[in-house]
C-alpha cells in the first residue's frame, strides 16, 4: 500500500521548500518539490537605476547573499559589453572563493553532516580509539585524544541537561545511521571545529566587501575598494597579508579534515553510492575570470549529457551563444499565468496564478527552467565532473584522493561513477572546495603581483546608451549556476529575471511533464520509516537546498520547522 | 560592555524589513558610544556568529507578529525570548534561531536579550515601509534608547541632523560605498531626515 509523506520544510535554514513523496515498498515512487513562496523580486527591479539593482537582489536570499550581488554586476556589464580593471577581478575572485569556502563548510557540517552523524552514539565512543582513527589519516592538529576527551566531555554535559538545542532535531538512533561511535565523535569535534575555521572565510570576505552580511563594494565596472600599498584606510598591502594567513587556515582545515571526513563517511554508506542518481544531465558554467572580458578562466564549466564525460562540452566565455541561447524556463506545473510555452529569461513573465497544490498541475512557485529543452542537475558535482572532463588538474587529484580514501574505508573500489549519488554530491562539494581554497590562494597572489606592478586601479566607469540593451550575468556560485538576466531601455531596467541553482535542482516538473533534478533523485530513495524519513532527507540534503533563495522571499505564518506529515 | 543592536529583516518585503530601516535610522538620531555596535543582519544566518558571540546585551530589532494592530510596538524579554522562535513569529527566525542555539552550544550565547519592534501590517513584495510601520519606527528607536539605559548606557539624541545632502551631481559617478535606494535621486533621505525631526 503507497504512503504519502510530506516533509515541510525541509531546509535547516530559512525552510521554505516542501518536498512529497509517495512511498511504496519500502521506497519512494513518486516525489513533488515545491518552492511555497511567490518569486517576485524581479518586479521590484522594473524602472530602477540598473547600477542599484546588485543591491537590492543581493537581499533576496538569506544564504548566498554575495554571489546576486556578482551576478548581478556582471549582467549589467555583459549588456554594456564593458571591461572590468583586472584587479577588481580578482577582488571579486577571492570574494567568490572565500564565500564558495565558507558555504560549503557551513552546509556540510552544520546543516548536512548531522543526516549521517549521530551525536547520542558519540556518548558511547573511546576517546583513545577516535584519536589513533584520526591521526592515522590526517595531520590535523585538532585530532588528539585530550581533544575529543573534552569534547565527549562537553557533549556529555550539554545532553545532560536535557536541552538538546542546535541538536533538539536530529533522527538520533535511527536504523538508517551506521557509523561507529568513534567516527561520530570525530565528526562532533570537527562540526565544533568548523565553527571556529568558518570565520576566517567570513572574516576575508567582510575585509574585501567592506562588511558582511551583505558586501558593500561591488559596483557595475568593477570594486569600491581603493587599493594601496602603504596609506591607511583603504586596501593596503598589510590588511592583505592577514587575509593571506586566514586563507592559509581555511586551506588546512578543508584538506586535512573536511575532504578526509566526506571520504571516511562516504565509505561507511556505500550503499548511498548508487541512491539519488536521479538527472545525470549536469550543467556548470566557468568562473573565476582572469581577464577583464570574461573570456578567460581558472575554473572551466559545460554541460555533460547523460552522466557520460565524454559527452562534455564547454562553455568558453560568459557571453557564449552556447549558454544564452539554451536557457528556457517552463511554467506549466509553476503557479504562474502561462501557454506560451517555455520561456528565454529575456522574454520571462512573473504573473502570479495560484491554485491548489495539484499533483498532476500546479504545484509549485518555482519556475522549471531547461537547457536544450533538458531538466538539469546544477552545483558542486555537475562543476567537479566538468573540471575533470576538461582536464582541470587540481581537481582530478582531489577527486583521486577522496575516492581513494573511500576505497580503502569501504574495502572495495570505488569509482568516479559513485559520484552520481547522494553521498557523490557531498564527496563533489569536498573536492570543489579543496579546488576553491587553492584558487583563493592564487588569485591572492595575482592580485598582489598586479598592485606590484604599479597598477591600483578597480574601476571603470558604466555609461549606458538611449537604447535596449540586454545582458546576462552568470556565475557558478555555491549551489550550482546563476545567471541574472536584466534589459535596459534608456539606463532603466526594463525587464529582470534570475534564473538561481535551487529553482533548477528543486524545479517541478516541466512542459513535457519531466521531473526536476529533486525528484528524479528522490525516486528509489530507500525509507525504512515513513514518518521519520531521514533518507528523504540525505538526498534533499545532499543538493544543499536554498530555497528563501529559489524563492526568493519569505511568508508562514507559525509553522512548524520540520512538519512530517505520514498519510 | 558589548552591546549589539541587530536589525533584522528582509528588505524587499515591506515591513518585514522594519528591524534593517530602524537600526540604519538609529545612528542618524541618536549618538552612540563605541561600545555599541549596530549590524545589519538581513535574513542572514551563520555569518553573523562571530559578531554575536560573548555578547552582554544583544537587542535585536525586528517585525513582530503579536496579533496586536498594524504599529503596534512590542517588546519581548526573558522567558518571552524562546518563545518569540518556537512559535516563529518573525519569518526569518530560522536561520536566527540556528545562530542563537550555537552560540548556546559554544557557551557564547548573550547575558541578556531583548526583542523589539512593532506589528508588521504588509508583507507584500516592496521597498517602502506602510504608513503605520512608518509612524512607529521613532518610538522603536526611543524603545532601543531605553533598553540601552536599563544596561547602563546613556545615548544622547542629536540635534542637529548628521544626514547630510550629497554633492551635486550624480552620486554613481564614483563607485557607490553606500548609497540609499531610491527612484528618484535624494528625495527619499529627505523624507527620512523630516520623519526623525519630529
Amino acid at each position: 500500500m503507497s504512503q504519502r509523506v510530506t516533509i515541510d520544510p525541509v531546509t535547516r535554514i530559512e525552510g521554505h521548500l516542501r518536498v512529497d513523496v509517495e512511498v511504496d515498498g519500502g521506497e519512494v515512487k513518486q516525489a513533488w518539490a515545491s518552492g511555497q513562496m511567490w518569486r517576485g523580486v524581479e518586479t521590484i527591479l522594473v524602472g530602477r537605476d540598473p547600477r542599484d539593482a546588485w543591491a537590492i537582489t543581493q537581499r533576496i536570499c538569506g544564504v548566498c547573499t554575495t554571489v546576486h550581488a556578482i551576478a548581478s554586476v556582471r549582467a549589467v556589464e555583459n549588456a554594456l559589453q564593458m571591461e572590468i580593471p583586472l584587479n577588481a577581478q580578482y577582488i571579486r575572485n577571492m570574494i567568490i572563493l572565500a564565500h564558495a569556502v565558507h558555504d560549503h563548510i557551513v552546509h556540510f557540517y552544520h546543516l548536512s553532516a548531522l543526516d549521517w552523524v549521530d551525536v547520542t552514539s558519540a556518548l558511547q565512543a573511546d576517546p583513545g580509539k577516535a584519536a589513533a582513527l584520526a591521526e592515522s589519516l590526517s595531520s590535523w592538529p585538532g585530532n588528539s585524544k585530550a581533544e575529543f576527551t573534552r569534547v565527549k566531555e562537553r557533549l556529555t554535559g550539554f545532553v545532560g541537561t536535557g536541552q538538546l538545542g542546535i541538536f533538539t532535531n536530529g533522527y538520533w538512533g535511527h536504523p538508517a545511521m551506521k557509523l561507529p561511535p568513534e567516527v561520530n565523535l570525530i565528526a562532533v569535534a570537527h562540526y565544533l571545529q568548523a565553527l571556529e575555521v568558518q570565520r576566517y572565510a567570513n572574516k576575508i570576505v567582510s575585509i574585501l566587501g567592506a562588511k558582511t552580511p551583505h558586501i558593500q563594494n561591488v559596483a557595475v565596472g568593477g570594486v569600491a575598494n581603493a587599493l594601496s600599498i602603504d596609506a591607511q584606510s583603504v586596501l593596503t598591502v598589510e590588511r592583505l597579508l592577514a587575509v593571506k594567513g586566514w586563507i592559509d587556515q581555511l586551506s588546512d582545515f578543508v584538506k586535512n579534515v573536511y575532504l578526509i571526513d566526506v571520504a571516511v563517511i562516504g565509505g561507511f554508506y556505500p550503499e548511498w553510492t548508487t541512491i539519488g542518481r536521479g538527472i545525470v544531465d549536469y550543467v556548470s558554467v566557468p568562473d573565476i575570470p582572469l581577464d577583464g572580458k570574461n573570456t578567460r578562466f581558472a575554473l572551466p564549466g559545460g554541460h555533460i549529457a547523460a552522466g557520460d564525460l565524454s559527452s562534455f562540452k564547454e562553455i568558453k566565455t560568459h557571453d557564449d551563444a552556447y549558454f544564452k541561447d539554451g536557457v528556457a524556463e517552463s511554467v506549466k506545473h509553476s503557479w504562474y499565468e502561462g501557454g506560451k510555452g517555455p520561456l528565454h529569461p529575456y522574454k520571462g513573465e512573473t504573473r502570479p496564478q495560484y491554485t491548489d497544490f495539484e499533483d498532476e498541475g500546479k504545484y509549485s512557485w518555482l519556475k522549471s527552467p531547461t537547457f536544450y529543452g533538458q531538466p538539469m542537475q546544477v552545483g558542486p558535482l555537475p562543476r567537479v565532473l566538468a573540471m575533470v572532463a576538461a582536464q582541470h588538474q587540481p581537481t582530478i587529484t582531489y577527486a583521486t584522493q577522496a575516492l581513494e580514501l573511500v576505497s580503502a574505508v569501504a574495502r572495495s573500489k570505488v569509482g568516479l561513477d559513485a559520484l552520481h549519488s547522494t553521498i557523490g554530491r557531498h564527496a563533489a562539494r569536498a573536492v570543489a572546495c579543496a579546488v576553491q581554497v587553492d584558487e583563493l590562494a592564487l588569485q591572492w597572489d595575482l592580485l598582489l603581483a598586479n598592485m606590484a606592478k604599479g597598477d591600483l586601479t578597480t574601476f571603470n566607469k558604466p555609461v549606458f546608451p538611449k537604447d535596449e540593451i540586454a545582458g546576462v550575468g552568470i556565475h557558478e556560485a555555491p549551489r550550482g549556476v546563476l545567471s541574472h538576466w536584466v534589459v535596459i531601455d534608456d539606463g532603466k531596467i526594463k525587464n529582470y529575471q534570475c534564473v538561481v541553482p535551487t529553482t533548477w535542482n528543486a524545479a517541478p516538473r516541466n512542459e513535457a511533464d519531466a521531473p526536476g533534478a529533486y525528484e528524479a533523485c528522490l525516486a528509489g530513495t530507500p525509507v525504512a520509516i515513513p514518518d521519520q524519513p531521514l533518507e528523504v532527507l540525505r538526498t534533499v540534503h545532499s543538493f544543499d537546498p536554498c530555497l528563501a533563495c529559489a524563492v526568493h522571499v519569505v511568508d508562514t505564518e507559525k509553522r512548524q520547522v520540520v512538519k512530517v506529515k505520514a498519510a | 560592555m558589548r552591546v549589539v543592536i541587530l536589525g533584522v529583516g528582509n528588505i524587499l518585503l515591506s515591513d518585514e524589513g522594519l528591524g534593517v530601516h530602524a537600526i540604519e535610522r538609529l545612528p542618524l538620531a541618536y549618538s552612540l558610544p563605541a561600545a555599541v555596535e549596530i549590524i545589519d543582519g538581513g535574513t542572514c544566518g551563520m555569518e553573523m556568529l562571530e559578531a554575536l558571540e560573548d555578547l552582554d546585551a544583544l537587542i535585536m530589532v525586528d517585525a513582530i507578529r503579536g496579533g496586536q494592530p498594524p504599529g503596534t510596538p512590542i517588546r519581548l524579554l526573558g522567558d518571552a525570548v524562546p518563545v518569540f522562535f518556537k512559535t516563529r513569529l518573525s519569518p526569518h527566525q530560522i536561520g536566527l534561531c540556528d545562530v542563537l542555539a550555537t552560540l548556546e552550544l559554544l557557551g557564547k550565547a548573550p547575558k541578556y536579550t531583548a526583542i523589539l519592534g512593532a506589528q508588521p501590517r504588509s508583507l507584500a513584495l516592496g521597498m517602502e515601509l506602510s504608513p503605520e510601520v512608518e509612524n512607529v519606527i521613532p518610538t522603536v528607536l526611543r524603545m532601543v534608547v531605553d533598553e540601552l539605559a536599563t544596561l547602563g548606557i546613556r545615548v544622547p539624541q542629536l540635534t542637529v541632523t548628521t544626514c547630510r545632502d550629497t554633492p551635486d551631481g550624480d552620486s554613481h559617478d564614483r563607485p557607490p560605498l553606500s548609497r540609499p535606494f531610491s527612484r528618484g535621486g535624494r528625495r527619499e533621505v529627505r523624507e527620512s531626515r523630516t520623519r526623525l525631526s519630529h
